[in-house]
């Protein structure tokens, strides 16, 4: 892959899990200020592909690029890849018992910064963004995702998001558990982050969360693969006819 | 370089450096009176003499030696590790001044340095209502905040503690742990020397904590304090112990008895934070005697040493007693902590809690080892015990044995055991966050520990947490 305008790109990556291939080569470019969604039926190798490129130790990319304005993510840890900007928020968040929700933001920044921030500076700002998700302030001092509910997780995702200010954000499904008035508060989070300076990739079942952060381009995961892509539109024609007119056209081509 | 000396740096080099830095050093001591080593009618007595004790104690060390002599070791535990032990190579009493000091400038320069660089004074001035320094068999230093004594608040090492309040050490000591209890309370009774002697009078509230620090010095060194504490009825007090050693290549020994009586309404915490060396053998008694409506926990936090056996004991005595033992055992490498707790009830409507944590490392092992007794008449009672054990790496050890003997019917008890490893999903969801895995397993450890760091002074917390960072560097998997 030559170095390219493209803010984050991926080739060809195919992504195997317990010896099983999963994702079996997909590739994609995402030029700054852009929001992809990704859709697709259970078991496509959504959060496979996420975890992946997260560079989860269980998901093992066997073969493909991936870059990150211009560097290499395949050879980082994942810490490196958090470090160079790219971020995960995961579709089922682990609980860290022990572990404050106000610590670990701590820990987090403190690795992207290299130092440790000032204790008042780092309480204004969490505070402020909490405030800003409508997360409650008891929460710094809850443990990480300990006992949280569902949408409490997704929520502290986009927290963490937006407290870290990735170049890149990677959002499995973060709608998926929230009730309707927390849907649009997390929404707002995402949009409140989206510049044109940054990019967001985003897992979704549902055209409701794209009715708030509205995509350039859908595409549509099938058996490990990016069967179409398309504008916007393609998500509502998802939402109305589900996926069997996609599987028959890819069949068709492939007859062709 | 002399084959001892060569054999200490090749055992250093083995041992966590920071420890050696921070903790292990040791002075070149010219001691007041450092006996012979080996164990002995004479050695009994040349101890009580020099401590001037009434004869009634002198009598009780050498039937105590005698029980020593006759008892077997325990059956339990390491075997290995316990048969080790060279009781004859063990220093039984070093006197390291002639006099204990209650001003820090009066005590020796090299006696102060070790405790300046433990941070006593520090934290003597900062926070503590009265501190006490032992070094080897004796108390060095000892001072208590004035309006504490003027609460008629008692707080002397356990030597003036005989000497000054023989009415009340003589009417508990040995009362709650008695000679015949185990192998190495009658070892301790023979030739204890140190440890405090606190004594709180009906409804006084000791507002700020009391500490104690033992400091092992030389090598092959048998330290034996001995501590009671009596929290009369209606009475609070908090007790924080710390203890540490130099580094050598042979072991010290460390056997010390601890008995508490809380009488009616009255609250005792005991808190200790150990952080002794590898070499050292730690095997300790400590029992609570728990009267009506009263409370007793045990904070205890083990670190360090080659092996490590302790179950701090409650006896739920009066009705409504209640008892906590909160315990954290981290073993690292070729460490083994056999820790645990008993808690018998008996009386009515009593209640108690067990939470052991324990972190095994590389190749070390840590063990829970539990009794819980409901008699007959204790109805109504409640038990709860949780034992949760952290495996790092794949040499790591964990097991429980927890004994339960249920006399009683309408009691409610709760058991849980839970072994984790270090996840690694939780390991990369901290390092997707820009955590390097070092740092992302110490986070994993600290939240692993914080239900017991929680209940520490802010000073502790910081200073354990420290204390696991080191224990944890460079660690594998
Ligand atoms: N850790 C794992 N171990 C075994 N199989 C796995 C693992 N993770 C994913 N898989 C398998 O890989 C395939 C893709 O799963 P993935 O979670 O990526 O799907 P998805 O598209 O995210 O689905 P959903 O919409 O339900 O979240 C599935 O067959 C799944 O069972
Ligand atoms: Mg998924």
């Amino acid at each position: 892959m030559t170095q390219s305008k493209a803010h984050f790109e991926f080739k060809d990556i195919h992504v195997e899990v317990e010896g099983k291939e999963v994702v079996k080569g997909v590739s994609l470019t995402i030029n700054h200020g852009e929001i992809h969604a990704i859709m697709g039926p259970n078991g496509s190798g959504k959060s496979s592909l996420s975890n992946a490129l997260m560079g989860h130790p269980n998901y093992t990319i066997t073969s493909g690029e991936a870059r990150l304005d211009g560097k290499n993510l395949l050879e980082m840890s994942a810490d490196e890849r958090s470090r160079a900007g790219l971020f995960l928020a995961f579709q089922y968040p682990l609980a860290i018992p022990g572990v404050t929700v106000a610590n670990f933001l701590r820990a987090a920044l403190k690795s992207h910064r290299g130092k440790d921030a000032d204790m008042s500076d780092f309480r204004k700002l969490l505070k402020a963004e909490m405030s800003d998700l409508s997360v409650d302030p008891s929460f710094a001092t809850r443990y990480l995702n300990d006992g949280f509910s569902g949408g409490e997780k997704k929520r502290v995702e986009i927290l963490q998001m937006s407290m870290l200010k990735p170049k890149m954000a990677l959002l499995d499904e973060t709608d998926s558990g929230l009730d309707i008035d927390a849907l649009k508060t997390v929404a707002d989070g995402i949009n409140r982050y989206h510049n044109d300076q940054n990019a967001i990739l985003l897992v979704t079942h549902y055209q409701r969360l794209l009715n708030y952060v509205k995509p350039d381009f859908v595409h549509v995961m099938m058996n490990g693969q990016f069967a179409k892509s398309g504008g916007p539109e393609l998500a509502l024609k998802l939402e109305e006819s589900g996926y069997d007119w996609v599987e028959k056209e890819v069949l068709q081509k492939a007859e062709v | 370089m002399s084959d001892a000396i060569k054999q200490q740096n090749e055992s250093l080099s083995t041992l966590n450096a920071d420890y050696a830095a921070k903790y292990g050093f040791h002075d070149p001591v010219d001691y007041f009176h450092k006996g012979a080593r080996g164990l002995n009618h004479e050695v009994v007595e040349m101890i009580s003499r020099m401590k001037k004790e009434p004869r009634w104690m002198a009598e009780r060390r050498h039937e105590a030696l005698d029980i020593f002599y006759s008892k077997p070791m325990p059956k339990w535990g390491n075997q290995q590790a316990l048969g080790e032990i060279d009781f004859e190579n063990i220093y039984y009493f070093m006197k390291p001044i002639e006099r204990q000091q209650d001003n820090w400038d009066d005590v020796p320069e090299y006696i102060k340095k070790t405790f300046d660089r433990l941070g006593i004074p520090e934290a003597e001035q900062k926070f503590l209502g009265g501190v006490s320094a032992q070094y080897e068999s004796e108390v060095v230093y000892h001072s208590m905040k004035e309006d504490l004594k003027k609460q008629g608040i008692v707080f002397l090492d356990m030597d003036s503690g005989l000497r000054e309040r023989e009415d009340i050490v003589k009417k508990f000591f040995g009362t709650i742990i008695p000679s015949t209890d185990n192998k190495f309370a009658a070892l301790n009774t023979a030739v204890w020397s140190g440890g405090s002697f606190i004594y709180v009078p009906p409804g006084v509230n000791v507002t700020v904590p009391l500490q104690a620090y033992f400091r092992i010095n030389a090598e092959n060194m048998g330290q034996f304090e001995r501590t009671l504490i009596i929290a009369d009825k209606g009475s609070r007090v908090h007790y924080i112990e710390g203890c540490t050693a130099p580094v050598y290549s042979t072991d010290s020994l460390h056997s010390a008895v601890v008995e508490l009586i809380a009488l009616d309404d009255a609250y005792i915490r005991y808190t200790t934070i150990q952080n002794w060396s590898r070499n050292i053998f730690n095997l300790v008694t400590k029992r609570a005697t728990v009267h009506k409506n009263a409370t007793v926990e045990w904070v205890d936090g083990n670190l360090g040493s080659r092996l490590t056996m302790k179950y701090p004991c409650i006896q739920l005595v009066g009705e409504g007693a209640r008892g906590e033992v909160l315990s954290v055992a981290f073993a690292g490498v070729d460490q083994h902590q056999d820790a645990g707790a008993k808690m018998i009830h008996a009386a009515p409507n009593t209640s108690s809690r067990i939470t052991s944590k324990s972190i095994s490392k590389d190749n070390g092992r840590a063990s829970y080892r539990g009794l819980v007794k409901i008699h007959k008449n204790a109805v109504n009672s409640k038990v709860s015990v949780e034992c949760d054990a952290l495996l790092i790496g794949d040499d790591a050890r964990s097991d429980t044995y927890p004994t339960m003997e249920i006399d009683s019917e309408k009691v409610r008890v709760e058991h849980e055991a839970r072994v984790s490893k270090v996840a690694e999903e939780q390991l990369f969801y901290l390092t997707s966050r820009g955590l390097t895995e070092d740092d992302a397993r110490l986070l994993i450890v600290n939240g692993f520990m914080e239900p017991f760091t929680k209940e520490l002074p802010l000073e502790y917390a910081v200073e354990l947490n420290r204390l696991i960072e080191l224990e944890m560097e460079g660690s594998i998997g």
